[in-house]
């Protein structure tokens, strides 16, 4: 028993004719590793911090203290031109449809392709089981390339618009859906798929029949949560790069004082779709994996 | 009678199932036309510049050389990339540009010789014949076998030549020839450094028994400071950028952290004092979280200025909503029984949450901050776009100037090396934490 649990080695078992002094002895080894991993980790963060304020611009209590300035302009702005906003949401209304698209067209895409690579880097489901690992190889690679890279890059060649934030964050939807659906399909039971098999179904038929049915309420579920993440995701390329709500608001802020009666605005409205459909997918994913 | 709701109840389940199995791709199709159409598909292909792709293909593997000869003055320079800092000094050029005098010969290898002389500029092209092309009266006669193809674009001001061993182009003013090599040039030294040229078995020749090139220093701290401060590639500061990310997803991730944890006990329904904190609590992180990554990038960036601190702040804050959230479910999750246990001895709330609760919620808590960190890697990318720090802000710089593609490529490669470092070690960490 004693080495069950306290390792095998002699040397480092406790010697047990002095529980007391043996228990104590253990606290203070504890006591000690904790605590040195303590120092450590603030050491880390207490030179991070130095180092990354010494490499920013502003100083940290300087930036504290004007924390609010910019935020108090803006909305200052903003109430005297409240008139405004409403007329303002109408117009911005086409963009965030066009980033809530992005987000939906990539999540859709990416959730099919996804599902396809899942399926074919799952063990004991795959079409081809000597390639397992190279198709979970390629969902690593999908998923370690940062969007705004693909975006940038596609921008280019493509010109602008909606297609190549499309195609970056649908590449990235792919990857990570191709890890999460695989820990998924994994856990499926194989007993559908040994009874299509014995009908001669093709490998199709045995994942459309016999997988699907027992993954779906569990994909649907984490490809509503890539939903949230990927309006939040368009958001940001379109900021960086081009299209969508986060363009119009980078044009704002670019223009400056005089229309920050926009960028409140389109603050609002990214933060209340944001809340929405937040709020939208946790209700129906609660309801996906509960069953009620 | 039974059998008759049984068959009906069946019958409408069915009925039901066939319908969704219809509907839903149905209903993906419609979508995906309407997509078709509003993001302008059609027009994608006309929009899209192939040629541009070409660009960045060859220039992510290869580099081109410039010999370019002023024809007021006839000055040669020969120049990687045609930039200054890859520029040949006066009298040294590779070996596949020769100097008479004003005679100057290109070999672009395979028989494609170019030749500027006083009387102009000649290239033979191998299976075609020889361009000639020479300045009478201001403008640019050319002669060459006819008909002319179409890889040759002849104007008044302007004479294009392209073929699969080079550029070439006349204007009155200069005459260029570009020679495109596998490779990235000067990636460890440049044409200044005494090292460039070298290959590796010299060079390490160099470092165990070689004379001093530099007197005051050993030949291997002279090589790496050359690469170190590589003008071309810029090392020095690409190592700067990686570790600043790294540093922004380490200082955000963990600060959140920190911030979350006593926050996530108050937003606990079974911690919080009242039912009004923890109310306010959880609609805090809320509105945390609903607010967005960008919009507080925006807001910091404009406090505190461009840098590590003010992407390191984003994060903070956007993950500090994500973690309370987390943080407060897995506490109410708990097992009480422990709790109860520590409370018997007498102890008071702080000592029953260190002893009671907190052992319980670490496993949780620390594959949740794990995660993050690995996936912060990633979104310091983005962000360092934005707040101005990073490799992010390095890779946006090189995509808009057009033409530094190989530092694109080098740069893409570095991250996707930082992030699959990043998540490995993250990996490992969480094994190593959460196991024991």
């Amino acid at each position: 028993m004693v080495e069950l649990i306290l390792g095998p080695q002699p040397g480092q078992r406790p010697d047990l004719s002095n529980p007391q002094e043996a228990y104590l002895h253990m606290v203070r080894r504890k006591r000690v590793y904790g605590g040195i991993i303590l120092v450590v980790f603030v050491a880390l963060m207490a030179s991070g911090f130095q180092i990354a304020e010494h490499r920013n611009a502003g100083s940290f209590l300087d930036g504290l203290a004007q924390l609010d300035d910019f935020p108090a302009e803006v909305l200052h702005e903003g109430w005297a031109n409240r008139a405004n906003v409403p007329a303002l949401f109408v117009e911005f209304l086409p963009s965030l449809l066009e980033t809530v698209n992005i987000a939906a067209v990539s999540t859709l895409v990416g959730c099919i392709f996804g599902a396809v690579l899942a399926l074919l880097s799952t063990r004991g489901l795959a079409r081809w089981p000597s390639l397992v690992m190279v198709f979970r190889r390629i969902s690593d690679a999908l998923r370690a390339i940062p969007e705004v890279v693909i975006a940038l890059v596609l921008v280019f060649i493509l010109g602008g618009g909606p297609v190549p934030a499309v195609i970056a964050i649908g590449l990235h939807t792919m990857g990570a859906m191709g890890k999460l659906f695989s820990e998924v399909a994994e856990n499926a039971d194989l007993k559908p798929v040994e009874g299509l098999t014995s009908v001669g179904a093709t490998w199709g038929q045995k994942m459309w029949l016999g997988i699907l049915p027992q993954v779906a309420p569990n994909w649907l579920s984490y490809a509503l949560l890539r939903f949230e993440i990927n309006v939040r995701a368009s958001a940001i390329l379109g900021f960086v790069g081009e299209g969508g709500i986060g363009h119009d608001l980078k044009l704002a802020m670019q223009w400056g004082q005089g229309s920050y009666d926009q960028v409140v605005a389109i603050f609002i409205l990214l933060f209340m779709t944001i809340f929405l459909i937040d709020q939208l997918s946790g209700h129906y994913r609660n309801r996906l994996v509960k069953g009620h | 009678m039974v059998d008759a709701i049984l068959t009906q109840s069946i019958t409408q389940t069915f009925r039901k199932r066939r319908l969704i199995a219809f509907g839903v791709p149905a209903a993906i199709l419609v979508y995906l036309t309407y997509i078709f159409f509003t993001f302008d598909l059609p027009g994608l292909a006309q929009r899209a510049r192939l040629d541009n792709a070409a660009i960045l293909l060859s220039d992510f593997w290869s580099h081109k050389t410039h010999v370019t000869r002023d024809n007021a003055s006839g000055v040669v320079t020969v120049a990687i990339e045609g930039e200054r800092k890859g520029t040949y000094a006066e009298g040294t050029h590779p070996d596949w540009v020769t100097r008479d005098g004003d005679v100057t010969r290109v070999d672009l290898g395979d028989g494609h010789l170019v030749t500027y002389d006083a009387a102009g500029a000649r290239y033979v092209v191998p299976g075609y014949g020889t361009i000639d092309i020479r300045p009478v009266d201001g403008k640019l006669a050319l002669i060459a076998p006819t008909p002319v193809p179409d890889w040759i674009s002849v104007s008044d001001n302007r004479i294009a030549v392209t073929t699969d061993h080079g550029r070439f182009n006349y204007t009155r003013s200069k005459v260029e020839t570009f020679r495109y090599q596998a490779g990235w040039e000067l990636f460890f030294f440049t044409l200044d450094s005494p090292f460039h040229g070298k290959g590796p078995l010299e060079l390490a020749a160099m470092v165990l028994g070689g004379e001093r090139v530099d007197p005051a220093r050993s030949n291997f701290a002279a090589m790496v400071s050359d690469v170190w401060t590589n003008k071309m590639w810029r090392h020095g500061d690409v190592v700067w950028a990686l570790f600043e990310t790294v540093l922004m997803a380490f200082l955000g991730t963990m600060g959140a952290a920190l911030i979350a944890l006593p926050l996530g006990f108050l937003a606990a329904s079974n911690f919080a004092p009242f039912r009004a904190v923890r109310f306010a609590f959880s609609r805090v992180f809320d509105f945390v979280r609903g607010v967005d990554g960008l919009i507080w990038t925006i807001i910091l960036s404009r406090a505190f200025g461009p840098g590590p601190m003010t992407g390191a702040l984003a994060i903070l804050i956007t993950d500090t909503g994500s973690f309370g959230k987390t943080f407060a479910e897995a506490l109410e999750n708990i097992d009480d029984k422990q709790v109860e246990g520590i409370r018997s001895t007498g102890a008071n709330g702080l000592q029953r949450a260190r002893f009671g609760v907190i052992p319980q919620v670490t496993p949780v808590l620390m594959s949740q901050v794990l995660y993050n960190l690995e996936s912060n890697t990633r979104s310091a990318t983005v962000i360092g776009a934005i707040v101005g720090g990073g490799i992010g802000l390095l890779l946006t710089q090189a995509i808009i100037t057009q033409k530094d593609w190989e530092e694109v490529a080098y740069y893409i490669v570095l991250i996707v090396l930082m992030v699959m470092m990043m998540d490995s070690f993250s990996g490992w960490l969480r094994r190593k934490l959460i196991k024991g």
